[in-house]
């Protein structure tokens, strides 16, 4: 590769053009199928994963994400063909995957991973302001860890064997959902006959989407954790850069699509319990922060050689079979008789959410080297 | 004498937050190892951020940063 193109996806203008790609290609998913408001959602798409390898019971939110697929394989191809791909493991691994499934619950308290925060802003759902409020609370809440000596300790070179097995992993995937097998009666592998499951683009368009949005954050490292963080951290603005850049460049696509409407209730798959939907992303905001990155990056990760980000993955994994098994996931606003019925989350979803703080607080105070 | 940091294997943000604090520390050159491409953009980009000079060497996949005024 040219070092001009190299350069190009280190500068400024490279992590703006991925957020603007992710913008733009975001809109179209849903314009081709996708689940309103949900054309790119990590945490979603894995909670949707996790239902049709039957981890939990929810019928309308069961399908095999091709974009989760794409996120993986896109990042690896980039890591290969840039010579970046490297072997690593061993930094806290267990503490990682308890981060994941804690960042799951506190997102499907919410209902959306931070890439879908910016895309539900975008799409005129004013509830995301809240929920990016609530993530910014949690993110500032990790960055005071991290200036008082928090970190997961050392990573270690490993066999490539070892990162491998997440890009096999969803190889794996990729051939479930086109063979579609059914292992049991009434068992996995699922999919949604109706609900937001049963929305998505055609499985080629999706993957070549998941691929291409996996290639440009693998090349620019977008995270819109990061994102944060770096602000907060030490006023670097690289990364917000290109956040901005998505929902701006989403809200125009949007707009054109004709697929914006704004206000707090009644918008789709979310809900306008505002103490909720901050508290569900203030979770997910420290589990991302004390794990290294927002759910977009760590499948980039994954798909670079990274085992320890793969671990978080799968702990998001078990997080959404947990969510929605123990009925704390968040529940969407609705009309009974007409009448609009605010939907969020169960007293089990909020005990999960305050145990999930006390929790991450604790891997927080406890995992600190002294300096 | 060099300071070195040896920032291998810590996962972002913490290559970043080290060197920082041996910025702030001001004695150069400083010397940071890191072993990923992200890590090593990282603190290039906040190191030139403040107006250091970086010079970048690359061994065995591994990255050497040295900082200057």
């Amino acid at each position: 590769m040219s070092k001009k193109m190299i350069s190009f996806f280190a500068s400024h203008w490279g992590i703006i053009f991925a957020g603007a790609a992710i913008g733009i290609i975001a809109p179209l998913l849903q314009k081709f199928g996708n689940p309103p408001n949900m054309g790119v959602c990590v945490a979603c798409f894995e909670r949707d994963i996790a239902g049709a390898l039957g981890l939990h019971r929810a019928g309308v939110v069961q399908y095999i994400r091709p974009e989760i697929i794409g996120f993986v394989l896109g990042s690896m191809a980039a890591a290969l063909l840039f010579r970046e791909f490297r072997s690593r493991a061993g930094s806290a691994p267990l503490v990682r995957f308890v981060l994941g499934i804690f960042a799951m619950i506190g997102a499907l308290t919410f209902l959306g991973c931070p890439w879908r925060a910016l895309l539900r802003l975008a799409g005129g759902d004013l509830n995301a302001i809240i929920g990016l409020i609530g993530l910014g609370a949690g993110i500032a809440v990790g960055v005071v860890f991290l200036k008082s000596g928090y970190n997961l300790g050392r990573s270690l070179k490993t066999y490539t064997a070892v990162g491998l097995i997440m890009p096999l992993f969803v190889v794996g995937l990729l051939l479930l959902l086109i063979f579609h097998p059914q292992f049991s009666a009434g068992g996995p592998i699922l999919f949604s006959a109706k609900g937001p499951g049963s929305l998505h683009a055609p499985l080629l368009i999706s993957l070549a989407a998941g691929l291409i949005i996996g290639f440009l954050a693998q090349r620019t490292r977008f995270c819109t954790m990061g994102a944060a963080r770096d602000v907060i951290l030490m006023g670097d603005t690289h990364l917000l850069s290109g956040v901005i850049a998505l929902v701006v460049i989403a809200f125009i696509a949007n707009m054109v699509l004709g697929q914006v409407k704004f206000g707090f209730e009644m918008q789709p798959v979310a809900h306008s319990n505002y103490l909720w939907n901050f508290m569900g992303m203030s979770l997910a905001g420290m589990a991302f922060t004390l794990g290294g990155g927002c759910p977009g990056r760590q499948l980039i990760l994954s798909g670079e050689g990274d085992s320890d980000a793969g671990i978080f993955v799968l702990g998001m994994i078990v997080g959404a079979g947990v969510s929605h098994n123990f009925s704390l996931a968040g529940s969407p606003d609705s009309l009974v008789d007409g009448v609009l019925k605010v939907g969020g989350v169960s007293q089990y979803g909020m005990i999960a959410v305050i145990l999930g703080i006390v929790v991450c607080t604790l891997i927080g105070l406890t995992m600190r080297e002294k300096h | 004498m060099i300071k070195t940091i040896d920032a291998r294997g810590l996962s972002c943000p913490q290559p970043v937050i080290l060197a920082n604090k041996a910025i702030d520390e001001g004695t150069f050159p400083i010397e940071v190892f890191v072993d990923t491409v992200t890590a090593r953009e990282n603190v290039r980009r906040m190191s030139s951020n403040k107006g250091l000079q970086v010079v970048i060497e690359e061994v065995n996949e591994e990255f050497k940063l040295t900082l200057s005024k």
